[in-house]
């Protein structure tokens, strides 16, 4: 029992030859977007390298990228066959490439998926890369005089201007590291001596933070210092008082922002998916026309197309044993065969080219 | 003696004809360009409005977008007229048509160069503006609880962080201005009242500058009180330091914004007045190769067009002498005269040509 059987007859190969030339064209620059939104998320994470961690990131990027430049090359192959299609002498040459061309296909398509899913399960890997890099970015602040942090509080600076936040997870994450430089600290004052040394660690450390926390929309001149002290400022509670500075920090608004991207991005990934799944289908329905017509010897007459042979459950069984049977063969030749390579292919090619003869017969 | 004679045979005039009706047609996008660049430079000088003074008019963006549109129609009028000369009988309409166009044309194009050369000298007044502008906006930064006030201080803010600037001409502007409310100021405090009253006007002055001034470039944390001040700071000298404060007043900045787009904005006219130009010469060279066409039965004969009938001097003197005329006359009767004479001048030169 075939699934989906549909009947064809010549005009309607030939259509569905030229349909699908088309789409593979459309699933060619498909793959082009795929390809230049992995490079925009790319470009955006490394603006952003200074207050990220190293981790695994870019693996979204990249495999965005890797995904459109695949599906770039076997949509452009596809496009050739199907324009080829419609000639059956033409067909007779990718007659052979066909079925491994629409099982790589089948298999590609869900690296497309795989890859719409890791912008969604990202979000995990990317706050705790923001949160790291952040923590270390705050921590350098003060490292105006040493090489390779020297534009470190710029960053900072401008990130947070840019994103209106403050801090790691708020404004308080400034008060826990020493964010003035030793330099610019009078050693023989006697206040900045009492500071140090009521520290443990011998930090100077300051309920204030950098002028980038100020929030331009607060009606009143920004309050750096002594932040926590409503005694040190008129008419002020630092507890009600929430325009004075950001009260986001910028992990979350970082979070925020690369989240926003990447959803969109997984949308757009999800739609060529099932855009290249329906391509797909179609070449399928081709591919089993073309077949039944050659096997009939009568290039005009009808012939059927279908998406499987056998009901779902025999082809998962039919692939399953398949599985198992390569399984076995590499076994038997990794033994065997140790010393020549050679072997291991010839054995794997010898079960495929069993199975497709095997098939064939049964398709017809 | 006819300015720049030019002899066409009928491949040429069609030639031309076609030509100029392409021009005609970029002469209309050209004319969308300078109306969508007035459209910007409104929507620009509107978005800033709150610290320019309100005698600011929009005088450039209205004529760039006033000149953008009569462009637009000008020529696609011209067109029209340039796709129809090619047949006779549909040329016959236009015909008297073309002489008061290519004059009003001539005046647009004046009209065009006058904007282009408005552009590059808006600088002084813009500047007048922005300084009385500022200044105003500055006054008011305290003012957050005052209706119609309110935003101003973000939107200096906003302004001095967007253009990295501080105060009006630098940030000792800030120092004459009490830009503190008195809403948050202890008036019990000693240090308040001294400072207070040590001011002739009885306002609090400081040195100091909005956070907005701080620039995040500076390797030490922002110094924004006791700016002057060396021995408030430790290792702190204000005549040296560069990086602490933005060094450009915002008048300079939004300055050079506004004149290098107006100066762009300029260039990018002329460049349109040129372009317009050679297709008046076109379309007056066309103009009078038809007209001069000895037989109309025969259009396929050979015939001279000109830009002016006579020499630079003698068109001239004649304009003169017709705007006398209309000085002395009453408007009607000066303008029936001048027509009768452009007739009379007319006719000889086209017997000539033939």
């Amino acid at each position: 029992m075939t699934v989906l059987k549909v009947k064809f007859t010549k005009t309607k190969r030939d259509k569905l030859a030229q349909i699908l030339w088309i789409l593979n064209w459309v699933s060619v620059v498909s793959g082009i977007i795929l390809f230049s939104l992995g490079l925009f998320l790319k470009i955006e994470i490394k603006k952003r390298n200074e207050v990220m961690a190293k981790g695994d990131i870019n693996s979204v990027p990249n495999m965005l990228i890797s995904v459109g430049v695949i599906a770039c090359v076997v949509n452009f192959l596809g496009g050739k066959i199907c324009y080829d299609c419609s000639d059956a002498n033409k067909f007779s040459r990718w007659k052979l490439i066909m079925l491994p061309y629409i099982i790589c296909t089948f298999c590609f398509t869900f690296c497309i998926l795989l890859g719409a899913l890791m912008c969604y399960t990202m979000r995990n890997e990317l706050e705790e890369s923001l949160y790291l890099g952040l923590r270390d970015a705050i921590k350098f602040y003060k490292d105006t005089d040493i090489p390779g942090r020297c534009f470190l509080k710029k960053t900072v600076d401008m990130l947070q201007i840019g994103f209106q936040c403050c801090g790691n997870n708020g404004f308080r994450d400034w008060f826990e590291v020493q964010w003035v430089s030793a330099r610019y600290l009078n050693m023989a004052s006697k206040e900045v001596m009492d500071r140090f040394k009521s520290n443990v660690d011998g930090k100077f450390l300051v309920d204030g933070v950098p002028f980038s926390c100020c929030n331009p929309s607060s009606p009143r001149p920004c309050i750096q210092y002594h932040l926590t002290n409503n005694s040190a400022h008129y008419n002020y509670d630092f507890l009600t008082e929430e325009l004075n500075i950001w009260v986001k920090g910028c992990r979350e608004a970082l979070l925020e922002y690369y989240t926003a991207i990447m959803r969109s991005i997984g949308i757009a990934a999800l739609l060529i998916w099932l855009f290249e799944l329906s391509v797909l289908i179609g070449v399928r329905y081709l591919q089993t026309a073309m077949k039944n017509v050659l096997l009939q010897g009568d290039l005009q007459g009808e012939s059927d197309g279908w998406l499987l042979e056998n009901s779902f459950v025999e082809t998962a069984k039919y692939n399953i044993n398949i599985i198992k049977n390569l399984g076995k063969a590499n076994q038997i030749s990794t033994v065997s065969g140790m010393n020549d390579p050679n072997i291991n292919v010839q054995n794997t090619n010898c079960g495929k080219s069993n199975v497709t003869a095997k098939s064939i017969p049964a398709a017809s | 003696m006819a300015l720049l004679k030019v002899k066409f045979n009928q491949k040429k005039r069609v030639k031309l004809a076609q030509g100029l009706w392409l021009m005609n047609w970029f002469s209309v996008f050209a004319g969308i360009i300078v109306f969508s660049m007035g459209l910007f430079l409104k929507i620009e000088l509107r978005k800033r409005s709150e610290v320019m003074d309100n005698s600011e008019s929009h005088f450039v963006p209205n004529s760039l977008i006033l000149m953008g549109i009569l462009s637009c129609a000008f020529n696609g009028f011209a067109g029209k007229i340039c796709y129809d000369s090619l047949d006779p009988a549909k040329f016959a309409k236009w015909k008297p048509l073309l002489k008061p166009y290519l004059a009003l044309c001539f005046f647009f194009n004046i009209l065009l160069f006058f904007v282009a050369l408005i552009c590059f000298l808006m600088r002084g007044s813009l500047e007048s503006t922005l300084a009385q502008g500022l200044k105003n906006s500055m006054k008011f930064y305290r003012d957050t609880d005052t209706p119609g006030r309110c935003f101003m201080k973000k939107t200096i803010d906003m302004l001095q962080i967007e253009f990295k600037c501080c105060g009006n001409n630098g940030f000792k502007d800030w120092f004459e201005i009490q830009w503190i409310s008195n809403r948050y100021l202890d008036f019990s405090s000693k240090e308040v009242k001294d400072r207070i009253k040590s001011n002739v006007d009885g306002r609090y002055l400081v040195d100091g500058v909005p956070f907005s001034c701080c620039n995040p470039s500076s390797p030490r944390p922002c110094i924004q009180y006791q700016v002057t001040n060396n021995s408030a700071h430790y290792s702190y000298d204000y005549q040296t330091e560069e990086l602490n404060l933005w060094g450009r007043g915002c008048r300079e900045a939004l300055l050079h914004y506004y004149s290098s787009m107006m100066s762009s904005m300029g260039a990018v006219v002329l460049l349109v007045w040129l372009f317009e130009m050679s297709v008046m010469v076109g379309l007056r060279l066309l103009h009078t190769s038809l007209e001069s066409i000895a037989n109309p039965e025969d259009p396929e004969c050979e015939s001279e067009g000109w830009i002016l009938e006579n020499s630079l001097k003698d068109t001239l003197k004649s304009a003169l002498e017709s705007l006398k005329k209309i000085g002395k006359f009453n408007q009607v009767e000066a303008g029936a005269e001048g027509a009768e004479g452009e007739e009379a001048g007319k006719t000889p030169a086209i017997t000539t040509v033939s």
